[in-house]
C-alpha cells in the first residue's frame, strides 16, 4: 500500500512574496517609488535649469506694464496696463467666443440632428453630408479657410455683402441692434464706412463660424444618437394620436432623448472650449494668444503655462458642473 | 417608371411642406454646385499645387536622397498588396470567403483610376508619372497574385506575414532619418505629407500600448495605480492640445538635463503620443466596462493568473468593443497633426503657409486649403471605412457582403 499523501493544508505556507495580502502593496510601493523618482528627477532638473537661467518661479512680473496692445477686447486694455490685465482681457475674449460658440453650435447641431429623422430624403441627405464632410476635415484647416478665404476676401464699402439686418464686409460684421434712444438701427454707410450698433471683427466672426460649424457636426451626431435611442413605438403612438412630425419630436421624443443627449453634449462643450484656443491661428486675441505674447516678452514659460492650465481646467470644470446640474433636472425621478 | 415616380413622391414630395422644402434645397444645392464648379474650372489657378507637389509631399527633404522615400513607398505598397490579397485568400474559418467582394472591386478600380488620373492632373514629370503607374500596378498585381495563390501558403509562413509591417516601419525610420551608412537627414528637413504621416503613425503606434496600460490602471483595484492613471488622464484631457505642445516646446528643455531634450520635431511627436494615450485610455476603458465581470472570474477559476486572464480573455473582447472609439481617436489624432504648424513645424498646413507666402502664389489660399481639405478628408474617410471593415471581420455574428 502506498503511503497516504500528506493532507493539503499541511503544505508549507507560500513565501511572503507570493502572499496575496502582500503582493498588492509590493506592486503599489514599486509603482509609487518609480513615479516619485521620475517626479523628483524632473523637478530637480527644473529647479536647477530655471535658477541657472535666472527664471525661478515668481509672480512679480504680472504687475509690470505689458507693452503690447490687443486688437479687440471687451475689458478695456492698453499697452500701459499690467500683464495680468492683458491675460484677464484674453480670458474674457475666450469666454465670449466659447459662450457664443456654445449657443450657435447647439442650435445648429440640434437642427442637423433632427433633420436626420426628417420625412424628406433630401434633407436627411444634406444633414448626413454635412456631418461626414465637416468631421473628416481638421478644425484648424477649417478656421484658416473661413478666415483667409471667406472673411478676408469680402469687399468693403458699397460692394459689401448686404443681407437683411446684416452686412458682411472686410472691415467686420455689422449687425442690426438697438442704438441710442432705444430704436432699431440697421447697418448704414457713413463716408464709405459701415456703421452699426453691433460690430464683430472678422477674426471673431471667422473663429465663431469655424467653431459653430465644426462642433455643430459633432453635436448633430450626439442628438441623432439620442433621438435614435427613443423607442420607435413612441413615434408611432404619437402619430396615431394625430400629432404631426414636429410636434411629436418636440413634445414626445426630444424630452426623452435629452437624457441620452446631455452627457454627450458635455463632452462636446468641453472640447469646444478647448478648441477655442485655436483662435491664435486667425489672429483673435484669446487667452492662449495673449499668453504666447506674454511668454515671448517675459520668457516666463512655467508661470504662463500654469496660468493657461488653471484657466482651461477651470473652464472645463465650470461647463461640467453646469451640465451635471442640467442632467439632474432632466433625469426621470422614480417614485 | 411609375415605381421611380412613387419613390420620388414618397421621399421628396409627400406633403406640400416637404415639396416646398425639396424644391428650395434643390435650387440651393444646384446653384452652389454650379458656382463651385465654375470656380474650380474657370477661375481657380491650380498651378500653385502643380508647381509645389514635391514640397507638399516631402517638404525640404534633400533632392538627391529622395530615392530612399521612393524605396520606402515601394516597400509599403508591396506589403499592402500582399496583405490585402492574403486577407481575402484566407477568410475566417467559420465563414464563406469571397476572393473579390464588391468593395474590393470598387477599391481596385478607384485606385487604378486615381493612379492614372492624379499624376496627369498634377502635371508631374513623365518619369515620376511612370513611377506612380508602376506602383499602382505593383499594388494591384500583388493583390491579384496573393489572392490567387495565397491559399497554398502554409500556416507557419502565414503567421510571419504580419511581421513585415513592423519590420518595414523600423526600416523606414532608418531610411527616412539616415544612419547605418546612409547620410543623416535632420528632422527639420522633413515636411509636408511625410511629416504629417510620420507624426501621426508614430503617435498612433506608441499611444496604443500606453493607452491600454492607462485604462487597465484606471480600472485597477490598487488605489495608487488607479489614482496615478486618473490624474494623468484628467490632466491631459483638461488642457487643449496647443497648450501641451507649448509645454513640449518651451518647458521640456527645463525638465530634462541639459542637452538630453530631443529636437523640436520629436518633442512634438512625443507630446502627440502622450496626448493621444489619455484619450485612447478612455476609449479602451469603455470597452473594458462592457465586458461582464463573470469573464475574468471564469478565467481565474480555470486557473489563469490575473495578467493571463486580462491578456487572453478580457482584452481581446474589450478591444473589439472599443475599436470604433479607438479609430475615432486615431482619426482625430491625424487631424490634430495640423496643430504642429502653429509651433512652426512644416507639416502639410505649415508647408501650405510657406507656399502661400511665396509672392508668385500670393492670394491662392482657396486652392491650397481646398486641396488639403480633400486630402485630409480622403485619409480620414479611408481610416473610418477600414475600421468598419475590421469590425465586420472581427464580429462573431455577421456574414460578409457579396
Amino acid at each position: 500500500m502506498a503511503p497516504p499523501s500528506p493532507p493539503l493544508n499541511a503544505e508549507a505556507p507560500p513565501p511572503w512574496w507570493r502572499d496575496r495580502r502582500v503582493v498588492p502593496w509590493l506592486v503599489q510601493a514599486a509603482v509609487g517609488l518609480v513615479v516619485l523618482l521620475v517626479i523628483a528627477f524632473l523637478m530637480g532638473n527644473l529647479v536647477r535649469n530655471l535658477s541657472a537661467a535666472g527664471l525661478l518661479l515668481t509672480w512679480r512680473w504680472l504687475s509690470q506694464p505689458a507693452g503690447f496692445d490687443l486688437a479687440e477686447t471687451i475689458l478695456p486694455f492698453d499697452a500701459g496696463m499690467p500683464y495680468w490685465r492683458g491675460l484677464l482681457a484674453g480670458l474674457a475674449n475666450t469666454l465670449r467666443a466659447v459662450l457664443c460658440g456654445l449657443v450657435g453650435a447647439t442650435a445648429l447641431g440640434t437642427l442637423a440632428g433632427m433633420a436626420a429623422f426628417s420625412s424628406n430624403a433630401l434633407l436627411r441627405g444634406v444633414a448626413r453630408v454635412y456631418v461626414e464632410v465637416v468631421r473628416n476635415i481638421p478644425l484648424l484647416l477649417q478656421l484658416v479657410f473661413w478666415y483667409f478665404v471667406v472673411f478676408l476676401t469680402l469687399p468693403n464699402g458699397r460692394e459689401a455683402l448686404q443681407l437683411p439686418g446684416v452686412v458682411l464686409a472686410k472691415s467686420g460684421l455689422y449687425v442690426v441692434g438697438l442704438a441710442e434712444g432705444l430704436r432699431w438701427q440697421g447697418p448704414h454707410l457713413v463716408n464709405g464706412v459701415w456703421q452699426a450698433p453691433l460690430r464683430l471683427s472678422v477674426e471673431f466672426a471667422a473663429l465663431l463660424t469655424g467653431l459653430i460649424i465644426y462642433s455643430g457636426a459633432f453635436i448633430a451626431e450626439v442628438v441623432r444618437g439620442g433621438i435614435a435611442a427613443v423607442p420607435k413605438g413612441q413615434w408611432e403612438a404619437a402619430s396615431s394620436l394625430g400629432l404631426r412630425w414636429f410636434t411629436t419630436l418636440r413634445q414626445v421624443v426630444l424630452p426623452q432623448a435629452l437624457r441620452v443627449i446631455l452627457p454627450g453634449l458635455n463632452t462636446q462643450y468641453i472640447s469646444l472650449a478647448k478648441n477655442s484656443s485655436l483662435a491664435v491661428a486667425v489672429g483673435f486675441s484669446d487667452l492662449y494668444s495673449v499668453a504666447e505674447t506674454t511668454l515671448n516678452q517675459t520668457g516666463r514659460a512655467v508661470e504662463v503655462y500654469l496660468i493657461l492650465l488653471a484657466a482651461y481646467l477651470g473652464l472645463d470644470l465650470l461647463i461640467s458642473a453646469v451640465m451635471n446640474g442640467l442632467n439632474r433636472v432632466v433625469q426621470i425621478r422614480e417614485r | 417608371m411609375p415605381a421611380v415616380f412613387r419613390r420620388l413622391r414618397h421621399d421628396l414630395f409627400a406633403t406640400p411642406g416637404d415639396a416646398l422644402l425639396s424644391l428650395g434645397l434643390l435650387t440651393l444645392l444646384s446653384v452652389s454646385l454650379v458656382g463651385v464648379l465654375r470656380w474650380a474650372v474657370g477661375q481657380a489657378r491650380w498651378a500653385v499645387i502643380q508647381a509645389n507637389t514635391t514640397l507638399f509631399a516631402v517638404g525640404r527633404y534633400p533632392l538627391e536622397q529622395q530615392w530612399r522615400l521612393w524605396l520606402l513607398t515601394t516597400l509599403l505598397v508591396a506589403a499592402a498588396g500582399l496583405s490585402w490579397g492574403l486577407l481575402r485568400a484566407h477568410p475566417r474559418a467559420d465563414r464563406e470567403g469571397i476572393l473579390w467582394p464588391r468593395n474590393d472591386r470598387l477599391a481596385a478600380s478607384l485606385l487604378a483610376a486615381g493612379a492614372l488620373w492624379l499624376p496627369w492632373a498634377l502635371q508631374l514629370q513623365l518619369p515620376i508619372q511612370g513611377r506612380w503607374w508602376a506602383l499602382a500596378a505593383l499594388l494591384l498585381g500583388l493583390r491579384w497574385l496573393a489572392g490567387r495563390y495565397g491559399s497554398r501558403m502554409g500556416p507557419r509562413l502565414l503567421r510571419l506575414v504580419p511581421l513585415i509591417w513592423p519590420a518595414i516601419y523600423l526600416f523606414g525610420m532608418v531610411l527616412i532619418s539616415g544612419g547605418l551608412g546612409l547620410m543623416t537627414v535632420s528632422p527639420t528637413e522633413w515636411g509636408g505629407l511625410l511629416l504629417t504621416l510620420l507624426a501621426a503613425s508614430f503617435a498612433i503606434l506608441l499611444s496604443f500600448p500606453l493607452g491600454v496600460l492607462l485604462a487597465l490602471g484606471r480600472r485597477s483595484e490598487l488605489p495608487l495605480l488607479r489614482w496615478a492613471a486618473v490624474i494623468y488622464i484628467e490632466f491631459i484631457r483638461g488642457a487643449p492640445l496647443i497648450t501641451l505642445l507649448f509645454l513640449g516646446q518651451n518647458i521640456l528643455g527645463f525638465l530634462l538635463p541639459n542637452g538630453l531634450a530631443p529636437d523640436r520635431v520629436w518633442r512634438a511627436a512625443w507630446v502627440l503620443t502622450f496626448f493621444a494615450a489619455a484619450y485612447l485610455a478612455e476609449a479602451v476603458r469603455s470597452g473594458l466596462a462592457a465586458i461582464p465581470a463573470g469573464q475574468i472570474e471564469a478565467a481565474r477559476s480555470l486557473g489563469l493568473s490575473h495578467p493571463q486572464a486580462l491578456q487572453r480573455v478580457v482584452l481581446p473582447q474589450a478591444l473589439r468593443v472599443a475599436l470604433p472609439a479607438m479609430v475615432g481617436q486615431f482619426i482625430s489624432l491625424l487631424q490634430d497633426t495640423t496643430l504642429l504648424s502653429l509651433i512652426g513645424l512644416l507639416e502639410l498646413l505649415g508647408v501650405a503657409r510657406t507656399v502661400m507666402a511665396n509672392p508668385e502664389f500670393l492670394g491662392k489660399n482657396a486652392e491650397v486649403y481646398l486641396t488639403l481639405a480633400v486630402l485630409f478628408w480622403c485619409c480620414c474617410a479611408a481610416l473610418g471605412l477600414g475600421s468598419r471593415a475590421l469590425e465586420r471581420r472581427l464580429d462573431p455574428r455577421t456574414v460578409p457582403s457579396r
